[in-house]
């Protein structure tokens, strides 16, 4: 890569938006009706939402983000990698097909189907576009870095167009389009990435321990030519092999784990997904596909982090003076595909990152639009006294706005690790959506007040603990010292959660609750059987 | 058309309705139990265990770590196929048989 700007890479780029932009013409003649804008009408099938939600897993906070983290910590990204997978599991066995028996549109259907309407939405609406805050923020530092790295545009500029072009594909598609753009990336992002990781297998005859052994004497050199003793270098490239730093303690340990194996059944985005299918057996079906791709797709980026340890690390093209990687720390995967494949196939990936981080973000942005528009316009507001056309005006122009905090707080956050990031969301789900689901759904005796006091109660810990931690308290706010001194909330923030609603809902005498436990029975019925549920579908 | 009262009360009444929720309860509960001690087993390694875990297997670069995490992969996979097979060939007909009990 000489100069600033590479144009293969740009001709396969534009190539690539042309053919997301005709996805998103086709869905937008497809998308009439509010079931069309939010669920695709329902018409999706388990293999294709399978690879959806695959897709809005492999975003470029996993992609680039992990193989980032496994390039300057070795064995610590594959931590990352096993918690992002083990909460598919999860959802599986406890909510994937009730919430697909329950809910129409949002996450919030289902938490408030049997309790008062107006303040769990409003909770619901308030801990989804949090969530979908953090998490746009790690993919619009992704796509901004990587947009920089290509055009040689300022950082800024890289992040506006993103957003502008995020909004495009959100505000004419739907998530028709929303769904086909992260189909067709997904499927390209697989295939990149097998090339990428075979690719560097093929160089040490498909042998992992070549490769992991050849990782550890690039390292070890590395530490040799900064002016670390011998002993001390070896222990450097030997560390790459085990855990190490980037969990310091046993509680941030479990904290991370507790965040990243049950944020994944709070991500609004993520669970928005089991409304596009027709029935509960396809939304087995789409989970059953899914860990699958994402299992596969994390033992390739394992692969891909170490071949960029030997492959990039060990080559000055890639690197600044003073040996920084060229971009920021998150392109280590970008310049492995030039490595192993040219200008050409670093174009080819560079788009496919690019759609990726698009792809994300739509599925995001829409889910922050439905919370604003179905949960609070629609359901509180107007009391479901409102026509379709006005809830999708409120939803696009949520898009609007969303986007532009997206841009503002993309710019802001630009030095962060996205994977870092990611964390945070996975944390404010796990504390504040999965507590309120999985006891709305489970819990006869839950209450409407339980729930609220819950939610926000992991709401609220979990947000004032991370900006109390490390990585805000002293890396963005600059202080010296951090008040709450783990690197994750959630082995407090949910435990938190789950304590309040058991509690309050069971010193809940209030008239409400009758009417909330007398609502169980039909609900257990419905999220167990699908008997009485509507059809997603609007056919 | 939602489902009257009465006949909800005849569907928690129904025998196959209360084995079907008690079976699939149970086996939801069994499996995530399992996903949750191989994956709390995995990360409280990872927090009071790191020489363990960075021990490397006969002697060459690759560590105990790597077949374990891997492995941590590999056992959610399997648990989440077992799942669907299970209520595919299970569960699923008979929702579908209380389903025609309920709507002849």
């Amino acid at each position: 890569m000489s100069g600033a700007t590479n144009w293969p890479a740009i001709a396969m780029f534009a190539a690539f938006v042309a053919i997301t932009l005709a996805i998103t013409r086709w869905a937008a003649r497809r998308t009439r009706t509010a079931a069309d804008f939010y669920a695709a009408g329902g018409g999706i099938t388990g293999f294709q939402n399978g690879l959806a939600i695959a897709g809005d897993f492999m975003s470029a906070a996993s992609f680039l983000g992990i193989s980032a983290q496994i390039y300057a910590d070795g064995y610590d990204g594959l931590i990352y990698s096993i918690g992002f997978l083990v909460g598919w599991p999860i959802v599986l066995f406890l909510i994937a097909e009730r919430l697909r028996n329950l809910g129409r549109y949002t996450f919030a259907d289902v938490a408030s189907f049997r309790f008062a309407q107006t303040p769990v939405r409003c909770l619901a609406a308030a801990s989804t576009l949090l969530v979908v805050l953090f998490y746009l923020i790690a993919q619009m530092v992704g796509a901004g870095q990587l947009i920089r790295l290509l055009f040689g545009l300022p950082y800024p500029y890289a992040v506006a167009i993103v957003g502008v072009m995020m909004t495009l594909y959100v505000l004419f598609g739907g998530m028709i389009a929303t769904t086909w753009v992260q189909i067709v990336k997904a499927v390209l992002l697989l295939g990149a990435a097998s090339f990428i990781a075979a690719a560097v297998l093929w160089r040490f005859g498909f042998s992992p321990e070549a490769l992991f052994a050849r990782a550890v004497e690039v390292k070890t050199s590395a530490a040799l030519a900064s002016g670390a003793s011998p002993a001390e270098a070896q222990a450097a490239g030997r560390s790459i092999m085990g855990p190490g730093g980037f969990i310091k303690d046993p509680v941030s340990a479990i904290s991370l784990g507790l965040a990243l194996m049950f944020g994944t059944a709070g991500l609004p985005h993520i669970l928005m997904r089991f409304f596009t299918v027709p029935d509960a057996k396809a939304a087995r079906t789409s989970v059953l596909w899914a860990t699958g791709w994402i299992a596969y797709f994390y033992i390739l980026t394992f692969v891909i982090g170490f071949g960029a340890i030997v492959l990039v690390a060990t080559d000055p093209s890639y690197l600044e003076v003073g040996g920084a990687i060229r971009g920021g720390g998150n392109m280590a995967a970008i310049h492995l595909s030039h490595a192993v494949g040219g200008d050409l196939f670093l174009g080819f990936v560079s788009a496919v990152a690019f759609a990726t981080i698009l792809a994300v973000v739509a599925g995001l942005t829409l889910s922050g639009a439905s919370a604003v528009s179905h949960d609070l316009y629609a359901s509180v507001f107007r009391r479901g006294r409102t026509d379709q056309a006005a809830e999708l005006r409120v939803s696009r122009a949520t898009v609007l706005v969303l986007a532009a905090v997206a841009i503002a707080l993309g710019i802001v956050f630009e030095k962060q690790n996205v994977a870092f990031m990611v964390s945070l969301a996975f944390a404010l789900a796990a504390s504040a959506n999965f507590p309120v689901l999985i006891m709305s759904l489970l819990w006869r005796d839950c209450t409407t007040k339980g729930v609220v006091a819950g939610g926000s109660v992991g709401l609220t810990l979990a947000l004032g603990l991370t900006i109390l931690s490390p990585a805000v308290w002293v890396a963005v706010l600059g202080n010296a010292q951090a008040v709450f001194p783990y690197g994750s909330p959630a082995l407090f923030s949910m435990p938190a959660a789950f304590l309040t609603i058991w509690l309050v809902s069971l010193l809940d005498r209030s008239g409400r609750a009758a009417v909330d436990r007398g609502g169980y029975l039909a609900q257990r019925i419905r999220s167990e059987t699908g008997i009485g549920a509507e059809k997603a579908s609007a056919h | 058309m939602a489902p009257t009262e009465s006949s909800l009360t005849e569907l928690t009444d129904n025998p196959r309705y209360q084995r079907l929720v008690r079976r699939r309860g149970r086996l939801g509960w069994i499996l995530t139990a399992l996903m949750l001690v191989t994956y709390f087993g995995f990360i409280l390694l990872v927090a009071f265990a790191k020489p363990l875990l960075a021990q490397p297997i006969a002697g060459g670069a690759t560590t105990l770590g790597i077949p374990l995490g891997l492995g941590v992969i590999l056992v959610a996979l399997a648990l989440t196929g077992f799942y669907v097979r299970r209520a595919n060939t299970e569960f699923d007909p008979e929702v579908a048989a209380l389903g025609r009990e309920v709507r002849p």
